[in-house]
């Protein structure tokens, strides 16, 4: 197509999911993304067991990048989702270090980032939603529906915002997969697409390719960025699940 | 063979025209891999390293207040130790004083006793001496009125006369006397 001489730029192509052996693609297909989230679960276990298996009183670096990670998130699950929701911190640490992970080795050149898939980001919105309801419900009963009538409003608003209340309620899986599903593929493909632009442009590719390292970094950031929203929106919405009332 | 080839490729059209994102028939697959690694990096997380890590900051923190603690008491008892010792700097000067006190009494007793000793060896001297005076007085009284008398007798019996003991012995003695 390149010969044809027009600009041919493919900056999904790079979302391609394909067999890794051939064949089409099933339910239990290993596929280029599998490979990846294999590399993802290697990464996080490799950190988190050499972290933790020195076990020394006086941290060494490994050790440290551990403690750092684990005082993190457990501050953030304690501070925003309360102290009960103290439970629930190894089940977001897994969420945030996936996510970080995922992120951050989809810079690599050349690779796949699982959480650049709307499927994925999906699974992990709908898995923070379900377990917050049912947490909720569960633990609240009635009474975790009183979180969407809003008794702080005058009374003839309530219906209302009580309507609204419950749409964003149920919004929430959709932003909260979006946000970083999207912001994680329009890095790639707008670094696909001045890839493209240097291709053809001969000496001024330079320009392109600066570009690149200037987006290059400001993705390093939303990688950053991103798994942290990610985490703590999951906090704030265990919050309503186990903490108390904040209407 | 031939259709699924065909249903195959077009397919693989369907996904170059489009986001892979929004290719529906990869889902499953995705689903499955994903929850797989998350099951996967859960337990991980949640069975081995984060039990290790939080045993690990529970048992630093635990060191650091221990520590704390020791040394809080080591404080405590060096202050006790600088109390004590310095009750005993404050008692053995005390009892340096008293020892003090003690022996100037002890040493002006003895210096009163030999004073008093002194005193009472210089009075029996001077009262000997004065005794002593006395006698010798006497004693020269007497030898006075002897000389006296025997003057008296010789110059009696030089001038002619003869005297009388007795007579010369009172007139001398009421002469000695006025």
């Amino acid at each position: 197509m390149a010969e044809e001489g027009g600009l041919q730029i493919h900056p999904m192509d790079q979302f391609q999911i394909h067999s890794l052996f051939g064949g089409d693609i099933g339910m239990f297909t290993p596929t280029n993304q599998t490979l990846w989230l294999g590399i993802t679960v290697l990464a996080i276990s490799a950190l988190m067991l050499a972290a933790s298996a020195g076990r020394s009183m006086i941290p060494g670096r490994v050790q440290s990048i551990g403690e750092l990670f684990y005082g993190f998130i457990h501050d953030m699950v304690e501070e925003v989702a309360g102290h009960d929701g103290a439970k629930f911190f190894p089940y977001v640490m897994a969420l945030f270090t996936f996510i970080l992970f995922s992120n951050l080795l989809g810079l690599l050149p050349m690779s796949f980032s699982p959480t650049s898939h709307i499927a994925a980001t999906a699974t992990l919105a709908i898995m923070v939603f379900l377990t917050v309801t049912l947490v909720g419900i569960w633990r609240k009963g009635l009474g975790f529906l009183a979180m969407f009538w809003v008794s702080s409003a005058p009374l003839v608003l309530r219906p209302v915002l009580a309507a609204i209340e419950v749409i964003s309620y149920f919004v929430r899986p959709l932003s909260h997969s979006i946000r970083l599903g999207g912001n994680i593929m329009a890095g790639h493909a707008m670094i696909k697409v001045f890839a493209g632009f240097a291709g053809v442009m001969g000496v001024a590719s330079v320009l392109p390719i600066a570009a690149i390292a200037a987006i290059y970094g400001l993705e390093l950031l939303v990688a950053v960025v991103q798994a942290y929203v990610f985490t703590i929106l999951t906090c704030v919405y265990l919050r309503d699940a186990v903490g108390e009332a904040h209407h | 063979m031939a259709t699924e080839e065909t249903a195959h490729a077009a397919a693989e059209a369907a996904h170059q025209a489009g986001m892979p994102q929004l290719n529906f028939a990869t889902w499953p697959n995705q689903i499955f891999w994903l929850v797989v690694a998350m099951v996967v990096i859960w337990f991980v997380l949640a069975k081995i390293a984060l039990p290790r890590i939080g045993g690990v900051l529970a048992e630093r923190k635990g060191a650091i207040a221990k520590d704390l603690a020791a040394a809080e008491e080591l404080k405590s008892k060096a202050k006790a130790a600088e109390g004590a010792y310095t009750a005993a700097l404050d008692q053995a000067r005390a009892e340096a004083a008293k020892i003090i006190a003690a022996t100037k009494a002890e040493i002006q007793k003895e210096l009163d006793a030999a004073t008093a000793e002194a005193d009472a060896k210089i009075s029996a001297k001077a009262a000997e001496g004065e005794s002593r005076i006395a006698e010798i007085r006497a004693g020269a009284e007497a030898a006075v009125a002897e000389v006296a008398k025997d003057t008296a007798g010789a110059l009696v019996s030089a001038l002619g006369g003869s005297a009388d003991e007795a007579a010369i012995a009172s007139a001398v003695s009421a002469r000695v006397k006025g």
